[in-house]
């Protein structure tokens, strides 16, 4: 093990923000991080061994007791609970023999739940050691396990269990024609850079990721930084649950994507860039390693840049399972080799970002619409969509419509037309923006996919007539709670609490008072967290509770006072101890009325 | 010309680099906190010091004063939720006031006395948290710990040393000690360190010293947190 970890800790140069990589590497080749291993790299990362163990603990995907030499993670998302999630993994449990959350008893194999996996348009979805899983059933769950238990080699394995699709169905402004291998460059370099960022400014591109900040405002404020040593950043870190496009976008457009990042390192004057791309796209890691080497050979990177005296590189780091390293300050806490934790603001990233430099953060998305608006001006891009949200926006369609995927469209698209276009009929309701959006009812469906309406990063999912509301809000509150960073109170205890006082209601123990306290603790969770995980972890009950308080209310019992506990499961227990299960050994916790 | 902002409609100059915090408690001005330090990089996490800024909700510890600011600061709504925060930091972890040694010199019951804070008002965790008694001076009980680092800061920024960190992610947040064993007889803290004394509950505690000082005679028994707050840091900030 010692010579195994001073070969990873010299390839990655003895750099302690390549810690998250080093983890990953240990991860893969032990099943988990052993004790002797922290020991090693903290010595010659020069680091505290608790920084370590603090990144350990604090992402999914690394683990400080063994994993199954077979990790198998199946994705909890909503999208997968359509899509037959729980049949799947007891399935799963009852062929592998191992139970969900444990390692099997001979080491060889584990099972546990995910967030989403971004496959929510080919569920029920997971991942084995990290790689992808899409469209799993009955037959390949048995494939599976046949060559779990033959303990074939990963790369042995039949390679269309890995195949995910791009699902491209509608393609509009940016994606039916992408640009070819170095014309935003050329373009930018020949119109002029600053008459390059005019243009960016006057297409009105704001920032793709939900927030919607304008795109040339970020960059110019990073240019105007003194510190001339300046970062460009892409988040694919797409872990919104019901969100899958960056995936698409970097399995079929990643030279445009480079591209827009290297555009942007040439206007703002940067020289070093990084992709985080979340640790469940690592399926994507390899090819996007080749096709930036292609983009040096073609003298798209490096030194040089088309002739120019502007050199800049791209490097990929991935993640290793943590929802809340979308937020750009703790994305950049994730690129330094540490904890995903949001910064105080100010200062912001643009002036004090990476290593304390000047940091432009954006989305894939955003990036392949720049390079796009270098080619093609201003003006193109801003004769589509509305007054306050100009061009199109690439959404990922999912959960009960005939025909999930991409579809690209002009914002001020109204959500009918969407639905209209995916196959949707019979439906309930619509998750815009994924658990941190909104969800709005059938007498909203004219309402607008734009900045100023229905903010999205993406993701769109559908729900039809039979689903159980209280089901989804369930599931989104649990996510929350599972992926809180756990830095500030309102939302590390608060997210906890929601959950409980949800579980409470849904599983009939609330009375009168029960919702009122529900929606006040939402408020404070709202109000006083840290950044938009916790402000916007009470969505999907806030916006649920509005528009179906009836749904909320029917749950409570009709009595006044408020049970603080569950009496009969309380006895569990007793009945254990005394080897009972009969009708005397249950106690009503009241008069059913 | 002093730059002045506004705190409560009371008129509070404030320097350069100064948060809101400091520039209010130069003023004599208490903003509630328990993870703020006047020596310590702020941290910004507890959110009790979460004040209205020109109708927006900033950290006060982390936030920096600037001309014209309109603060709001000791208003109902905030006290309100700042008593809510206070009572998830009493359900989180196990604070059982009457049999802890440090009552009477904790800030976090300070703070539930100043906020008015009654009961418990949400459901108890009631987690299972271990206790670390193998150093022959300090004690570390972790059913008190409130995560707001000030150990943490303390051992970097005045030992010298990294013998704490906060390791875990959500609820599962748990403080951990920098020695091979993870006990803290086995870390290099010294019982002199600052470390050892900077906790604001009963989490890490001196050994020999409990109760000697009287219940009834300690520091928040006839002086409530504002002004003992004001005084100390006060009179730390002009040091």
């Amino acid at each position: 093990m010692t010579a195994f970890i001073q070969h990873l800790i010299e390839q990655n140069r003895y750099q302690s923000t390549h810690l998250l990589a080093i983890l990953r590497a240990v991860q893969a080749q032990y099943f988990y991080i052993p004790h002797e291993a922290i020991e090693q790299i903290a010595q010659q990362l020069d680091i505290p061994r608790t920084q370590i163990i603090g990144v350990i603990e604090f992402y999914s995907f690394l683990h400080l007791s063994p994993r199954g030499q077979y990790d198998l993670l199946i994705s909890d998302s909503i999208t997968d609970h359509l899509l037959g999630k729980h049949e799947i993994t007891a399935y799963l449990e009852q062929q592998l023999h191992v139970k969900l959350g444990e390692v099997r008893a001979d080491g060889v194999v584990s099972l546990a739940n995910t967030s989403c996996t971004g496959l929510c348009d080919q569920g029920p979805a997971g991942l084995v050691n990290g790689y992808a899983l899409p469209h799993l059933d009955k037959a390949k769950v048995d494939q599976i396990t046949a060559l779990i238990n033959l303990q074939i080699p990963l790369d042995a394995w039949p390679q269309d269990l890995f195949y995910v699709e791009d699902n491209l169905i509608k393609a509009g402004l940016l994606l039916s024609a992408p640009i070819a291998l170095g014309e935003a460059l050329q373009a930018a370099f020949n119109r002029g850079l600053p008459e390059t960022l005019s243009e960016l400014d006057s297409s009105g591109l704001r920032g793709r990721g939900g927030a919607g900040f304008k795109t040339a405002t970020k960059w110019k404020f990073c240019a105007e930084e003194a510190n001339a040593d300046r970062i460009v950043v892409c988040n694919a870190d797409e872990g919104e649950p019901g969100t899958f496009k960056d995936r698409v976008l970097l399995n079929t457009y990643a030279h445009q994507v480079f591209e827009g990042m290297t555009l942007c390192a040439a206007l703002i004057g940067a020289k070093q860039g990084f992709l985080y791309l979340r640790g469940e796209y690592c399926h994507l890691h390899e090819k996007l390693i080749a096709i930036l080497a292609e983009r040096r050979q073609a003298g798209l990177l490096g030194t040089q840049i088309l002739g120019a005296d502007f050199t800049f590189d791209i490097e990929i780091c991935l993640g290793a399972g943590a929802y809340i390293c979308g937020e750009e300050s703790a994305l950049i806490e994730s690129l330094e080799g540490k904890m995903g934790i949001p910064r105080n603001r100010p200062p912001y990233p643009v002036t004090q970002g990476y290593l304390g430099k000047p940091t432009v953060v954006n989305n894939v998305e955003t990036f392949m619409a720049a390079a796009r608006i270098a080619v093609n001006g201003g003006a193109w891009f801003a004769n589509i969509g509305t007054d306050k949200s100009k061009g199109s926006k690439i959404l990922s369609i999912c959960g009960d419509c005939t025909q999930p995927g991409i579809y690209e469209v002009p914002f001020g698209t109204s959500i009918q037309s969407i639905l209209d276009d995916c196959g949707a009929t019979d439906v309930l309701g619509v998750q815009i923006g994924g658990p941190s959006g909104t969800f709005i009812s059938n007498n909203e469906f004219d309402r607008l996919i734009a900045f100023e309406d229905l903010a999205t990063g993406g993701s769109f999912i559908i729900f039809n007539q039979h689903r159980n509301i209280l089901d989804i809000v369930n599931n989104f509150t649990h996510f929350f709670a599972h992926e809180s960073c756990g830095f500030c109170t309102p939302c590390r205890v608060g997210t906890s609490l929601l959950k409980n006082q949800l579980d409470k209601i849904i599983n009939g123990h609330g009375s009168a008072g029960d919702v009122v306290a529900l929606e006040e603790l939402c408020q404070v969770i709202k109000k006083q967290s840290h950044c938009g995980l916790g402000q916007t972890a009470a969505n999907p009950i806030l916006t649920t509770l509005e528009r179906y308080p009836e749904l909320y209310q029917a749950q409570l019992k009709k009595i006044s006072y408020e049970p603080g506990f569950d009496l009969d499961a309380a006895l569990e227990t007793a009945r254990r101890l005394a080897n009972r299960d009969d009708a005397g050994a249950h106690l009503a916790q009241i008069e059913e009325s | 010309m002093n730059k002045t902002i506004t705190i409560d409609g009371q008129v509070v100059p404030f320097k350069d680099g100064q948060t809101i915090m400091e520039a209010a408690t130069e003023a004599g001005v208490y903003i509630p906190h328990l993870c703020h330090h006047p020596e310590f990089t702020p941290h910004g996490s507890c959110k009790l010091c979460t004040v209205n800024v020109n109708g927006r909700t900033c950290s006060a510890c982390t936030f920096p004063a600037m001309e014209g600011q309109q603060i709001l600061n000791d208003a109902k709504e905030l006290n309100e939720d700042r008593k809510k925060i206070t009572q998830m930091l009493f359900v989180e972890g196990n604070h059982f006031c009457p049999s802890c040694e440090k009552t009477g010199n904790c800030q976090l019951q300070a703070v539930a006395y100043h906020l008015n804070m009654l009961d418990d008002h949400f459901p108890l965790f009631y987690p299972h948290r271990e206790l670390d008694a193998s150093h022959a001076e300090v004690l570390i009980d972790h059913n008190r710990c409130i995560f707001c680092t000030l150990c943490v800061r303390a051992s970097q920024e005045k030992d010298g040393k990294e013998v704490f960190a906060i390791s875990g992610r959500g609820i599962n947040k748990h403080l951990i000690v920098n020695a091979e064993s993870g006990l803290l007889k086995d870390s290099n803290l010294e019982v002199t360190d600052q470390a050892a004394h900077i906790c604001p509950t009963g989490a890490i505690l001196i050994k020999h010293t409990a109760y000697q000082v009287p219940i009834g005679e300690r520091l928040y028994d006839h002086n409530q947190i504002d002004q003992v707050s004001l005084n100390r840091e006060k009179l730390q900030d002009e040091q």
